[in-house]
């Protein structure tokens, strides 16, 4: 049984119901659970108008559900009141089949990951220190906490022996961004609750965390809330997305193909943007969709490799002049020697694709 | 009547002094050695007995107050104007007022002591709890930390720097106001200050009096730098 200490006995966690998956992922990050909105409002005192009107969501356990809208959607606040930090009007969340209300609000939030945009790690503790934070305060041992620690820093791609003792001033924004992610992650929470966790990252370094969180997410297999602003982040990173207008009101709930094929409403449609066709080539990859056969025909020189999503591909296209470009499995920039031709991109092939899947 | 037949005595304190003390030089070593176990030693551990006194309960009334302001906002302009008003009484005036109620003994002089430290330790704790940044408090709750946990393992430890700064100068406040609580007979380093003045050209005991009050405040200072670089590595660490 290697390092199932970690995660807690069988039993001892309300958590561990029928809801919740236990094989996927490596042992240490055994739980994951379905959270369920139902019909949740809030209304804060004085306001006229909610904050969250009746919004209903179910997110199963393992998959990424991202909140997005413009500010005034609620967003946010819908994700604060799942871990009890804003106290419920209506309505009711289940957690693994159980009413969060029911539970100490502490309690809650030791079972919840929580990530914050401007990440909040505390400056007067080490690395290790705050990666211990709720371990600390469930009351784990040192040796527990210290393999955890150790565990956690590898994970996302720190050495341990190097970070353990450094102070968060000492790290550079995305190894700060990282450590609070693993600091969320110490106690094997079967729900993660992320609010702009890339909001402060420069471009170019918030690509890379994205496409490290997803490598993440697929190792830990957490049930994760992720709140942001940005459509674009939101169709990298969700698995769903529900798009919230003004007045916390659900426009749409559906994986990010469906929303970006057919959008609920004007709103949605104007939400995501009129290049939502584009976005939706950027949803595949070369390797997934049906290349034109070469039929002998000599390409002319311009390669792209299976790899590759259709969008760029599409730009690379268009860039040379419209000519099909010749499909290799070979690594990216097309130099493998030994890359085989797959067959051949042509415009005619992304505008039957686009055609398709207009269809229901 | 064998004194009488001696005649009247006439202390001879040449005899026990030295040249130094004779010719009244500027400043005698002699005499600071001859008198440390006398006047100067006995001074001295009295002042800081006061000092420690003092900053102590202030300290604690501090804290005290200071907490209840963080969490109730509305206590900290009151308790402002109080100590301020406490902080502005003319040392001399508030020490004469409390011998009337309270009497010429040391719980005069570490009233008035006390009062001093107020408002500096309570502008201090105060401000550096409210600096603690928004979302590490909210990281904290979020997590799951209690109040009180967000306050002792939060709070209070970012606090540090500027309750160790308040302390600094509250220390070295009293260090220097301590100097007057012989007037209430409460003792310290000014009761030998007070003494030289009465001794007409005669410097030396002014002088050590004087040197020790100000080497005792530069001791406490660097104590309590000191003791915030033990307590606050995460700050040294930004500057590396």
């Amino acid at each position: 049984m290697p390092a199932l200490t970690l995660a807690p006995p069988a039993g001892d966690s309300p958590l561990n119901t029928a809801d919740t998956a236990h094989s996927e992922g490596p042992s240490a990050f055994a739980q994951a659970a379905e959270l369920e909105l139902r019909d949740v409002s809030k209304r804060y005192v004085g306001a006229r108008e909610p904050a969250i009107k009746e919004l209903s969501i179910t997110v199963p356990a393992g998959e990424v559900c991202v909140l997005v809208g413009p500010s005034g959607s609620g967003k946010t606040t819908a994700m604060r009141l799942i871990n009890r930090m804003i106290e419920i009007s209506g309505g009711d969340i289940l957690l693994g089949g159980e009413s969060v209300l029911e539970r100490d609000p502490r309690e809650l939030r030791r079972e919840i990951g929580y990530v914050i945009q401007q990440i909040g790690l505390f400056p007067h503790e080490t690395v290790a220190q705050n990666i211990a934070t709720v371990p600390r305060l469930l009351g784990w041992d040192k040796q527990r906490t210290a393999t955890r620690v150790h565990e956690l820093l590898d994970l996302i791609g720190l050495d341990p022996e190097e970070m353990r003792d450094r102070y968060p001033v000492q790290l550079s924004g995305g190894q700060r961004q990282r450590v609070g992610v693993a600091r969320a992650l110490a106690a094997d929470p079967p729900l993660m609750l992320m609010d702009e966790p890339f909001g402060a990252i420069d471009p170019i370094n918030r690509a890379r965390l994205q496409d490290e969180f997803l490598r993440l997410q697929a190792r830990v297999k957490k049930t994760i809330v992720f709140v942001t602003h940005d459509i674009d982040e939101a169709i990298k990173m969700g698995d769903r997305i529900a798009i919230l207008r003004e007045g916390g009101v659900l426009a749409q709930y559906d994986s990010p193909r469906e929303i970006l094929t057919n959008p609920a409403d004007d709103f949605v449609a104007r939400f995501v943007g009129a290049d939502r066709a584009l976005k939706r080539l950027g949803l595949s990859t070369l390797a997934e969709i049906e290349l034109a056969q070469p039929n002998g025909a000599q390409p002319n020189g311009d390669t792209v490799a299976l790899s590759t999503t259709v969008r760029d591909a599409l730009s690379l296209l268009l860039s040379n002049g419209g000519r099909p470009l010749t499909v290799t499995d070979g690594d990216e920039d097309g130099h493998g020697g030994s890359a085989r031709v797959a067959g051949l991109l042509t415009l005619e092939t992304v505008s039957e694709l686009l055609d398709e899947r207009a269809q229901p | 009547m064998n004194l009488l037949a001696t005649g009247p005595v006439i202390p001879n304190y040449a005899a026990q002094s030295s040249k130094c003390v004779v010719e009244n030089d500027f400043f005698c070593f002699d005499w600071v050695k001859h008198n440390w176990g006398t006047v100067l030693w006995p001074a001295l551990r009295q002042h800081i007995y006061l000092t420690l006194v003092a900053v102590a309960i202030g300290f604690a009334i501090s804290l005290a107050l200071a907490l209840a302001a963080h969490r109730l906002r509305w206590l900290e302009r009151p308790t402002l104007v109080v100590t301020g008003i406490l902080y502005t009484i003319p040392s001399l005036a508030l020490f004469e007022l409390l011998v009337a109620p309270v009497g010429l003994n040391t719980t005069t002089a570490e009233i008035a002591l006390v009062s001093y430290t107020l408002l500096i330790l309570f502008r201090n704790i105060v401000t550096g709890l409210r600096e603690v940044p928004d979302e590490v408090r909210e990281a904290a709750e979020g997590m799951g930390m209690t109040r009180a946990q967000v306050l002792r393992r939060v709070e209070l430890p970012l606090a540090l720097p500027a309750i160790v700064a308040g302390l600094r100068i509250a220390t070295v406040t009293v260090i220097s106001l301590a100097t007057i609580a012989y007037l209430v007979s409460a003792g310290g380093l000014g009761l030998p200050v007070h003494n030289a003045l009465g001794e007409g050209p005669f410097k030396t005991e002014l002088i050590a009096a004087g040197g020790l009050a100000v080497v005792l405040a530069l001791v406490a200072d660097g104590l309590l730098v000191g003791v915030q670089r033990l307590l606050t590595p995460w700050v040294r660490a930004a500057r590396a």
